[in-house]
């Protein structure tokens, strides 16, 4: 795929460098909203109409920012959005806004935003910076959502807030899924996010997995010698 | 050359101890406790021992088997994780939740880690942990079965110190010889302390404990009451302070898993702070705490404290450290 196109910067927000999985960014909102699958949209949507705003903002400005004030200048152009969308929200999706709570005002500092801008933004031309920006978005909203659907189908036995598996009633006298509550407490979060990681790891670098490419390896292909009993590209 | 030279790297002088006979020595010292959690329970104990010890076998044999590792069952680690995990629940609890428990204890709290000797927390306790917080109501469930045979608050099936804490401490109003011996409402396994005891005396004969962590863990656990005792203006009284001390889990928490070599300081110096950490730590949670019972979390917290006391009380290697000339 060709560097930098619109189509190039989608997949590799979603998939080669998605911000929760690969990345490893914004651990914050990530662990700390995902009591629920639709926290997860709201909150991944919400960071994506800022993130590609600002991208787009950081990028038509970036020959105009001098360098040592680079930070600073960033912080005031994704605090600008983060208000107008703050204020959006409160007007309108009041429910989301009081979901979320403090972590609308965090994502001024949310490190994809600031990350994107300054290994991103700072050096591309706008258009693709508006889709890295909404390709990362994308990607962080999809993990998220994941995490939080996970969380709240074993916590709660419900998905997007409508019960799945029917639970155990103990007045009623009911029979049913008894709900693993911690997963939606902060333990959860950790053992979703490093469960949901290790199974992308899998997937995704199963190449990896097999050890030096035989027919490239950075070894040197001296297998004689080598150690490395756990090399399947090992020949004799 | 009639003689060969024997070369063998160190360590030159071995034991014939292993971890497998480590292992079967601490099982069968909980067996006391255990034969009286049935005694007192009736069968329904036996199962959920034996429900969670096979199943905490089972997940060790399946991801051994699925991560292509050599199988680690023979060390008998997973069948004393078993049978200590069963021994911190209530009677009454559904069979599932000893699987639930095993799988959450064997595979995420140990194996993921590392297996035997790499775990940061102690896998029973943690599995009990796991439990207690998403099962809160079941794992604090006493409810009285007519197969149990002991002396018990016959309203509400509470465990000793659950009654303390909710009616505070009058005059007689719990019997200290029935602690002792074990006839109170209680997790399966804590309830007596003589079979504890009995249990304890066993593996001190056989050198595989000491009594470093055990003592200063309950002797400090023991100041800690009766200096709050004192200072709470309720003045001294034996019989609260052993309820404290033989009614809940402070027994076999004290003896079988504060005493778990993987989760404990190595220098000898950190088991005695360890120890304290644990007293005071499990005081706190029982009496300023939410709920009558601290010594599982006080334990898997003194757990991650280890790393740190360890780089604190570390012997200074010969010629570093001191004052300089």
């Amino acid at each position: 795929m060709k560097a930098n196109t619109p189509s190039e910067r989608l997949f590799n927000g979603i998939i080669k460098e998605n911000p929760t999985f690969v990345l490893m960014l914004g651990m914050c909102p990530t662990l700390a909203i995902t009591t629920s699958a639709s926290n997860g949209i709201g909150m991944g949507l919400t960071t994506m109409v800022i993130l590609a705003a600002s991208n787009l903002m950081i990028s038509l400005l970036r020959n105009f920012i001098p360098d040592k004030v680079r930070m600073p200048a960033y912080i005031v152009v994704v605090a600008s959005f983060v208000t107008v969308v703050q204020l959006l929200l409160q007007g309108f999706i009041p429910s989301l806004y009081d979901a979320l709570g403090i972590y609308i005002p965090l994502i001024v500092v949310n490190c994809i935003i600031l990350g994107r801008a300054e290994a991103y933004a700072s050096k591309n031309k706008p258009i693709a910076s508006l889709f890295d920006g909404i390709g990362m978005g994308l990607g962080f909203t999809l993990s998220i959502t994941c995490i939080g659907a996970v969380r709240e189908l074993i916590g709660a036995g419900q998905l997007f807030g409508h019960q799945i598996i029917p639970v155990a009633d103990a007045a009623a006298g009911t029979a049913g899924y008894e709900p693993v509550t911690i997963f939606i407490l902060a333990p959860g979060a950790f053992f979703v996010l490093a469960f949901l990681s290790a199974f992308q790891n899998k997937f995704r670098l199963g190449a990896a997995k097999k050890g030096i490419d035989p027919s490239n390896p950075d070894c040197g292909g001296s297998c004689a010698s080598c150690g490395n009993t756990m090399c399947k590209g090992k020949r004799g | 050359m009639s003689q060969m030279l024997h070369v063998s790297s160190n360590p030159h002088v071995r034991d014939k101890m292993t971890t497998g006979t480590i292992m079967k020595m601490v099982a069968a010292a909980l067996l006391p406790a255990s034969v009286f959690g049935i005694y007192n329970f009736g069968f329904r104990a036996l199962l959920i021992i034996a429900v969670s010890i096979v199943s905490s076998v089972f997940f060790e044999w399946l991801y051994d088997r699925l991560m292509h590792k050599k199988n680690t069952v023979t060390d008998f680690s997973a069948v004393v994780t078993g049978l200590l995990l069963a021994l911190n629940m209530p009677v009454s609890i559904p069979l599932w939740m000893p699987v639930l428990g095993s799988a959450f204890a064997i595979i995420v709290v140990k194996q993921l880690f590392g297996g035997l000797g790499q775990n940061f927390m102690n896998p029973a306790l943690a599995g009990r942990c796991f439990l207690m917080i998403s099962f809160a109501g079941r794992m604090t469930d006493f409810a009285v079965s007519d197969k149990f045979r002991g002396v018990v608050d016959a309203v509400t099936g509470a465990t000793p110190l659950a009654a303390l804490k909710e009616n505070g401490f009058t005059e007689g109003s719990v019997p200290v010889l029935n602690l002792f011996l074990g006839n109170t409402q209680g997790t399966i396994g804590e309830t007596s302390a003589l079979a504890i005891l009995l249990g304890a005396a066993i593996l001190l004969a056989f050198k595989i404990i000491d009594l470093k962590i055990p003592l200063t863990y309950i002797g400090t656990f023991g100041i800690f009451i009766t200096c709050y005792m004192l200072f709470s203006g309720m003045g001294f009284d034996i019989n609260y302070l052993l309820t404290h001390l033989f009614g809940g889990g402070l027994m076999l928490g004290a003896w079988f898993m504060a005493t778990d070599y993987v989760t404990t300081p190595i220098t000898p110096r950190g088991q005695l702070v360890y120890g304290c950490c644990l007293g005071i730590m499990t005081a706190i949670f029982r009496l300023f705490g939410g709920s009558a019972e601290g010594v599982s979390y006080a334990i898997i917290f003194g757990n991650l404290l280890v790393p740190v006391i360890e780089r604190v009380t570390r012997t200074p290697a010969f010629g570093k450290g001191g004052k300089k000339a």
